[in-house]
């Protein structure tokens, strides 16, 4: 057919339906590919974009595969050491009071050693967000077991699997800060198909935005695929995530304020 | 006109961080310093200057608060004890690395472990040869007066944000827990917004504005090159501080023959020794250094062509001797006077230790 489309006749404003939000840089990711964490920065940042917030931002991401987030993301970022963010976090807040603070964490970062600053920041309802990003394992240090890694899912350090009967049980941390009174909005979501994205984008809108009432912390745990850890195609581990993951950890809100 | 007051050193410390300007405070209870969080919490200056002042859930958290406020430019501290001066070490190590200016204060207790809520001085080698991982440095001063633990918050935030580096205030359980009398100067202001932004906004985490690159805070460099060439920045500015910044006070030391060297609370002491030396006739001096970190070297040096022998007088089985004695690179006699385990040494047994020495016994 003689009227095909070449590159240069789709690329035209009027084509334009999206693209990459300013907030994120140009710098690569390091994240695997068709990892969840890529498309996770990129929420949290084009909702800061679209508040128009930027300059009233600060991010903290502490060890773990985020921890170079402070490359992609575009706004001031502190590193913070393995688990301590929330207290980070909490001191920020407190001495910039009207800005807007958020941690991006991982399961082992935040469930495990950073445990006791996860809950008494929850504990003290610090005007924060805590965007979490469950993926059962821990990805940059390899694939070893996790916090929330599932009975009988193998890791480097379970490799026959995770026995409950030695090695505990997966912490479902979520539905813990979800009984503290200083927690303001609690909710669990996916960023594995677009419809699950849409929501999780509003998620993470509404617990920035909480920040303004003064009410508490709000919690956004993202259960996310770690394919390289899993040893599985994207595909798989996502399919795998479906029938797995969501079961031990189901979608949805967990603490909903009436205001809201 | 200079308010005068009797206050126990813990209390000056705390009254000293908020007319410092100090914009928070972060601290966890641990005996022999809770007083400092009490004070705080009773004076409550939040209400009057701002300033924030919270108990966290433990000295790692309590660091690491400190982290994310000094990432912000402004000016914050903490306190605690030898074993949560431990705790806080990690946190002191990203500090150092990510050079962020603030204050801790340690009131040490005796040791190792759990140890006791007595006095010591037993944590100098952790608190001027590192403590945390990695090479750095923090600032260290020795208070020997409750009038210095009143004075030093001001200092410790002058030199950390003149260095950008930790400045840790070495005191312990007898200046912390003394009363003495206390000279209060007039407050100095907590800064601005506007005064954050025009004094830390090239490096702090203020909020990224669009006239200038977004501010990262960090002490991760994988690369080894350049993680070296970072190291190597740290210690050309410890050198510039290493230069500028040694303090000490001389005691008696004119026409000393024989020289104490100690700090904090064994330099109280040992002022009492040198009294009781000469009244027998033997002309001793005290050397007090006031920065652990940079170490008065060279004024110990030069007083080592004047003086026949040294006794280092500390509440440990001897760590500051080893400095003196790289001082004096071996040319006089070096003696080690210690107790430890929380048990405070008297005047006379130091004098008589030095006495023993000088007749060679």
């Amino acid at each position: 057919m003689q009227d095909t489309l070449t590159t240069k006749d789709i690329i035209k404003p009027e084509n334009l339906v999206y693209s990459k939000t300013k907030l994120l840089t140009d710098t690569p990711l390091s994240y695997c590919p068709g990892c969840g964490h890529g498309t996770a920065n990129r929420l949290v940042m084009e909702v800061i974009d679209e508040m128009g917030i930027q300059s009233q931002t600060i991010g903290i991401a502490p060890v773990g595969c985020s921890v170079l987030a402070y490359n992609f993301m575009n706004i001031d970022m502190i590193q913070a050491a393995h688990g301590r963010a929330p207290a980070v976090a909490t001191a920020v807040k407190r001495v910039f009071p009207d800005k807007y603070v958020f941690t991006y964490q991982g399961d082992g970062d935040l469930a495990a050693i950073g445990t006791s600053e996860t809950i008494h920041a929850c504990n003290r309802g610090e005007n924060i967000t805590i965007v979490f990003i469950n993926n059962g394992i821990y990805g940059m240090t390899g694939g070893q077991m996790a916090p929330t890694t599932l009975p009988n899912m193998k890791a480097s350090t379970c490799p026959y699997g995770r026995d409950v009967e030695i090695m505990g049980h997966p912490l479902k941390i979520t539905e813990l800060v979800a009984q503290l009174p200083g927690t303001y909005y609690v909710t669990r979501q996916a960023v594995h198909t677009p419809a699950a994205v849409r929501k999780a984008k509003k998620a993470i809108r509404k617990a920035i935005e909480n920040q303004k009432l003064k009410k508490g912390l709000s919690f956004v745990e993202i259960v996310s695929n770690c394919n390289s850890g899993w040893k599985m195609t994207p595909n798989d581990s996502n399919k795998w995530m479906e029938e797995n993951m969501f079961p031990e950890y189901p979608m949805g809100d967990i603490k909903v304020p009436s205001e809201i | 006109m200079k308010e005068l007051k009797l206050m126990k050193g813990n209390e000056a410390f705390a009254e000293g961080t908020i007319r410092a300007g100090a914009d928070a405070y972060f601290g966890y209870p641990i005996t022999p310093q809770s007083e400092v969080l009490e004070y705080l919490m009773t004076v409550r200056p939040y209400e009057t200057t701002g300033m924030v002042v919270l108990q966290a859930e433990s000295e790692i958290a309590a660091i690491n608060m400190v982290y994310g406020g000094a990432c912000c430019g402004k000016r914050v501290l903490t306190s605690s004890s030898s074993p949560g001066i431990s705790l806080k070490q990690e946190g002191i190590s990203y500090l150092a690395g990510a050079e962020l200016p603030c204050v801790i204060l340690n009131v040490v207790r005796g040791g190792p472990g759990l140890g006791t809520i007595q006095p010591s001085q037993s944590d100098y080698f952790q608190s001027v040869k590192g403590g945390g991982h990695g090479d750095y440095k923090c600032i260290v001063l020795a208070p020997s007066s409750v009038q210095e633990m009143y004075d030093f918050p001001k200092l410790g935030f002058e030199l950390a944000f003149k260095y950008r580096n930790p400045v840790l205030i070495l005191s312990d359980g007898i200046i912390g827990q003394m009363m003495e009398k206390v000279y209060l100067d007039e407050s100095t202001p907590r800064w601005t917004e506007e005064e954050i932004i025009k004094n830390n906004s090239d490096w702090a985490t203020t909020g990224k504005t669009s006239d200038r690159e977004r501010n990262i805070i960090t002490s991760l460099i994988l690369e080894a090159a350049i993680q070296e060439k970072h190291v190597i920045k740290l210690y050309e500015k410890y050198k510039v501080i290493e230069d500028n910044e040694i303090r000490y006070e001389k005691f008696q030391c004119d026409d000393a023959e024989y020289l104490f060297v100690a700090y904090g609370s064994s330099a109280r002491v040992c002022q009492k020794s040198v009294q009781l030396l000469r009244e027998k006739g033997i002309k001793a001096g005290l050397l007090r250094p006031i920065t652990l970190s940079p170490y008065p070297k060279k004024a110990i040096k030069d007083l080592s062509k004047q003086v026949k022998s040294i006794v280092v007088v500390e509440m440990s089985m001897g760590q500051m001797v080893e400095d003196v004695m790289l001082s004096v690179e071996c040319k006089i006699p070096v003696n080690h006077f210690g107790r430890t385990g929380g048990v405070i040494p008297s005047p006379n047994e130091v004098a008589d230790f030095m006495m023993k020495k000088i007749k060679g016994e």
